[in-house]
């Protein structure tokens, strides 16, 4: 390929480009970049043999692209021009698209999406609930065009924007319109781009560099590698506008070298785009120059952190260091530097090729344009997502994402990664903007939105954070270095079940330090995930400190099984199941019975919150503890049936239990257990209570309540007897001297029960059933 | 069992390459643990030799960042991710279950150099969450089952190779 000496040599290119392309062929994209870790090289494979075999091969072009952002659905293929999308596409499958809907235009039920209520397919790309609300700019070619070859991006108008600056533009204009799109970094800090390039272009000294930042280290973030696997000449055409108005000749992308299909994309296009005279010198014949070279970062997160990451392209050591001088008057070498995010640059083309006008069209008074995040955790659709910045919190998660899978509550969601916050759900209805969600004490950050669940501890997540911060923290100032140890032995102690309550004040004031006293942003921002967890879920470290109790029942060491954790009866269910695996049914429900003396009934309308909270669920399917429970309880009944021998009575007290419901027979199987005489009162002809009365028989069939109440009453027999009260009857039968009344009234009404005698309206002697 | 021989002349060619390039340190080291899976400690002072530095600032370099070591690793390096959303949607486990399998604590390489098992701070690939990644590749919404069956299939080509 030549080298296109002049801009209208550029314009002609494309319109070659354009013009040989030719008409009607059907292409199909397949994401080859994230959907590669689920087996997409095969579906190409597959594809591109079916299509030669069939003899499509001059009407169909098999393309591999960058990421379509459905991620949770990989591996994703489009079909354009049609808008078809199908998803979990295996090798298999190939035969079936070239056939059926390359061939005969038919769709194919069972690669397409379902409507997640009513389980239609959804056929076109539009459809889906998850693209209808997004504003893919910046994404717009990812997942469209092949990323490795430049004339797919100069055909669908690359370049354009660098065209438009060289020709009608002067530096100054260029840094005018960024400025009046009001561009803010994307990188998390939301430093106004338009400023920063006024800086940088001001300042004196040459040579002048601009560097890209892709050292995207926050856990939890990937919207910039997918830019860079999906789209890498935006950022180089961002970058060559960045330069050509700031007045740089060279430039470098620090990217990480965990990310090794960006590095090769990346590669591929800076020798594209030199070849073509697109970088080099005297680029398109304007006179301008401008290099541009990749560096590999090496594992060190504080390279994120601009003083850190120039400290690394020279070769040294990653530790920042203070501000002032800011890199636009001395970064590298000492030389005016400017320093962008990766979807800052990647913005920059949209900005100058449509005009500010446009971009401020969308996004919030203060912050223009859309903003990708990067959907992960405890969400079903887990995938990049671009929105109007000011979309609500609500809107990505559920209405885009889908929600919690397997009907979990939502509980936070993680926003801006180790320096950003959570997002309780109360501000569900929050706006994504970078002041809004700072309001809060979160970041919008670089896009990572890490969704949580009723299954995480918002302890642990805060520990987890600050091992993070604290291993990666450089060690170059002592309030980060120390003050992260610190923290993070504190957080430690706390999920260890070995808190003090004054601990909480620690947290607090160490976060304070750590934030005025820190050196660069790592050490000032990290104590922030401890800090707004404390902020809105202080329950949680309470009951961590006092109860021992994690309500995500994640703590190793307050938690002896997340299953028994969550069991309101706390039943011992690893042993009941190690048992019913062994065979030994009887003894598994003689394990139930230490805890529970309805393993039937509870094995069939138990709600089960120890299966919410099983760890095998987080990988795959929850055990199925209540279905194993009724297995084994059945088993029981059918086999051994209600017989035992009763419990011996040695003690002399006497209790009265009024209401013989699940509660009552409970309490009453549990004090003949312990050797109390014991009388139920029940104002019904049968025991039961709630069980039989609103429980629906095919929920719970009345012979399973009656052989559970069978069981209870022949193992308490000599010492229970059930005798039927009266409503309204002020009895004295039952308080004699020597006998403890326990009260259960009835659960739908307690308050109209009038059985309460005169004397023991005490709130201690009261025991009520359930609170509404 | 020892570490694989190394050939430490492929060393010179390395140093030409970068010797006369400005802020070539990182990117050398990069190709010597390319080149050799590792960076040699005997390469050291040679390094700072061409690149007119002291011995020190090399390996201060080495030890500050992550992605280099200075011993030999296996000839699989397993990373587990331990990124946020793989670590809300169960990488302890994944985690756990690797050094049961592997008997490998983290940053440990078995003693026929085989397998390295690493944890890293994020891959990038949260939507697979969890994930891990042998060498260059990614293992994505990994469970118990499919861990074993990447493993197995990584210990078979092991025996392939090795006759």
């Amino acid at each position: 390929m030549d080298k296109l000496s002049s801009i209208g040599q550029l314009e002609w290119f494309r319109s070659r480009i354009l013009f040989r392309k030719e008409k009607g062929i059907i292409e199909v994209h397949v994401c080859m970049t994230g959907c590669r870790a689920y087996g997409a090289a095969g579906v190409l494979e597959a594809l591109n043999q079916e299509v030669k075999s069939q003899g499509l091969s001059k009407q169909v072009e098999i393309r591999s692209t960058g990421c379509h952002g459905f991620c949770a659905k990989a591996p994703v293929i489009a079909i354009e021009p049609m808008g078809i999308q199908y998803q979990e596409v295996e090798p298999d499958d190939a035969g079936d698209i070239v056939m059926k809907t390359l061939k005969e235009n038919r769709m194919i039920d069972r690669l397409a999406y379902h409507a997640p209520k009513t389980f239609q397919p959804v056929f076109y790309r539009n459809q889906i609930p998850f693209y209808a609300k997004q504003e893919r700019r910046v994404l717009a070619n990812c997942g469209r065009i092949d990323p490795t070859n430049i004339e797919h991006y100069i055909a669908a108008g690359g370049y354009r924007a660098l065209i438009k600056a060289l020709s009608n533009m002067g530096p100054e204009q260029v840094i005018d319109e960024v400025q009046a799109a009001k561009l803010r970094g994307r990188g998390g800090a939301g430093f106004p781009t338009g400023l920063k390039w006024k800086f940088a272009s001001q300042s004196e000294g040459r040579p002048k560099y601009v560097v890209c930042n892709a050292d995207e280290g926050d856990p939890g973030a990937f919207m910039d590698r997918a830019i860079l696997e999906g789209d890498p000449h935006a950022v180089v055409e961002g970058m060559l506008l960045g330069a050509y108005a700031m007045g740089s000749e060279y430039g470098f992308i620090y990217v990480r070298e965990e990310y090794p299909i960006a590095i090769d994309h990346l590669n591929i296009a800076i020798a594209q785009a030199e070849e073509l005279g697109l970088l080099g010198e005297n680029i398109l014949g304007t006179g301008f120059n401008f290099n541009l070279s990749l560096r590999l970062g090496a594992g060190a997160f504080v390279c994120g952190e601009e003083t850190a990451l120039m400290a690394s392209i020279e070769g040294r050591r990653g530790m920042p260091r203070a501000r002032p001088p800011f890199p636009a008057q001395a970064g590298i070498d000492g030389k005016p530097t400017n320093i962008n995010n990766v979807e800052t640059w990647a913005n920059v083309p949209l900005i100058v090729n449509n005009g500010a006008g446009w971009y401020g069209e969308v996004g919030t008074e203060n912050s223009k344009g859309t903003k990708i995040f990067s959907l992960a955790g405890k969400v079903n659709n887990t995938g990049l997502v671009e929105v109007p910045i000011g979309t609500t919190v609500k809107d990505v998660i559920f209405n885009i994402g889908g929600g919690i899978p397997k009907g979990r509550q939502f509980k936070a969601v993680q926003m801006g990664g180790p320096a950003g916050g959570c997002v309780p759900a109360q501000f569900l209805n929050l706006s994504i903007d970078y002041d809004t969600v700072q309001s809060i004490g979160a970041i919008m950050g670089s896009g990572g939105m890490v969704v949580l669940d009723e299954n995480n501890c918002m302890v642990e997540i805060a520990r987890f954070f600050l091992s993070f911060t604290q291993s990666e923290s450089c060690g170059k100032c002592a309030p980060c270095r120390l003050g992260t140890t610190q923290l993070l032995e504190i957080l430690t102690r706390i999920t260890r079940g070995e808190g003090r309550m004054e601990d909480i004040d620690t947290i607090r004031e160490l976060g304070q330090t750590l934030t005025e006293a820190s050196l660069c942003g790592l050490g000032q921002a990290c104590p922030k995930p401890a800090l707004s967890t404390l902020r809105y879920f202080i329950n949680e470290y309470e009951d961590h400190i006092k109860e021992h109790r994690c309500a995500g029942a994640v703590c190793d060491s307050m938690v002896i099984s997340a299953c028994q954790h969550a069991c309101p009866a706390g039943i011992d269910v690893p042993n009941y199941v190690a048992a019913i695996a062994d065979g030994e049914y009887e003894k598994s429900v003689e394990i139930i019975r230490e805890r529970n003396p309805f393993p039937a009934v509870c094995g069939r309308i138990c709600i089960h919150p120890c299966e919410y909270k099983c760890r095998r669920g987080e990988l795959d399917q929850a055990v199925a503890i209540r279905a194993l429970k009724r297995m084994a309880s059945d088993w029981y009944f059918k086999n051994i049936g209600p017989q035992r021998n009763p419990f011996p009575v040695n003690k002399k007290e006497k209790i009265a239990i009024v209401g013989a419901g699940p509660a009552g027979l409970t309490c009453a199987y549990f004090l003949v257990k312990m050797g109390y005489k014991t009388t139920v009162y029940e104002a019904q002809s049968v025991a039961g209570g709630m069980l039989g009365i609103a429980v629906p028989e095919f929920r719970l069939p009345r012979p399973v309540i009656e052989e559970e109440i069978q069981y209870i009453k022949i193992v308490v027999l000599k010492s229970c007897t059930t005798h039927r009260l009266m409503p309204n009857t002020h009895s004295t039968t039952y308080s004699t001297r020597d006998t403890v009344p326990f009260l259960l009234p009835p659960v739908p009404r307690p308050a109209s029960t009038s059985v309460y005698p005169a004397k023991t309206k005490t709130s201690q002697e009261f025991t009520t059933a359930l609170i509404f | 069992m020892h570490p694989p021989e190394i050939e430490l002349n492929e060393l010179d060619g390395i140093i030409e390459r970068h010797k006369n390039g400005k802020w070539e340190l990182i990117p050398l080291l990069q190709d010597v643990q390319a080149t050799y899976g590792y960076i040699p400690p005997e390469s050291i002072t040679p390094i700072a030799e061409a690149l007119n530095l002291y011995p020190s600032q090399v390996q201060g370099v080495v030890t500050f960042y992550s992605g280099f070591s200075l011993k030999p690793k296996g000839k699989y390096v397993c990373r587990v991710c331990r990124g946020t959303a793989c670590h809300v949607k169960g990488s302890r486990s994944i985690l756990r279950l690797m050094k049961r399998e592997l008997e490998l604590e983290e940053g440990e390489t078995s003693p026929d150099y085989r397998f390295t098992l690493e944890t890293v701070a994020c891959l990038g690939a949260c939507f697979l969450a969890p994930t891990m990644m042998i060498n260059r590749d990614y293992f994505g919404k990994l469970s118990p089952t499919k861990l074993s069956s990447v493993l197995g299939e990584y210990r078979q080509k092991g025996n392939n190779k090795n006759g």
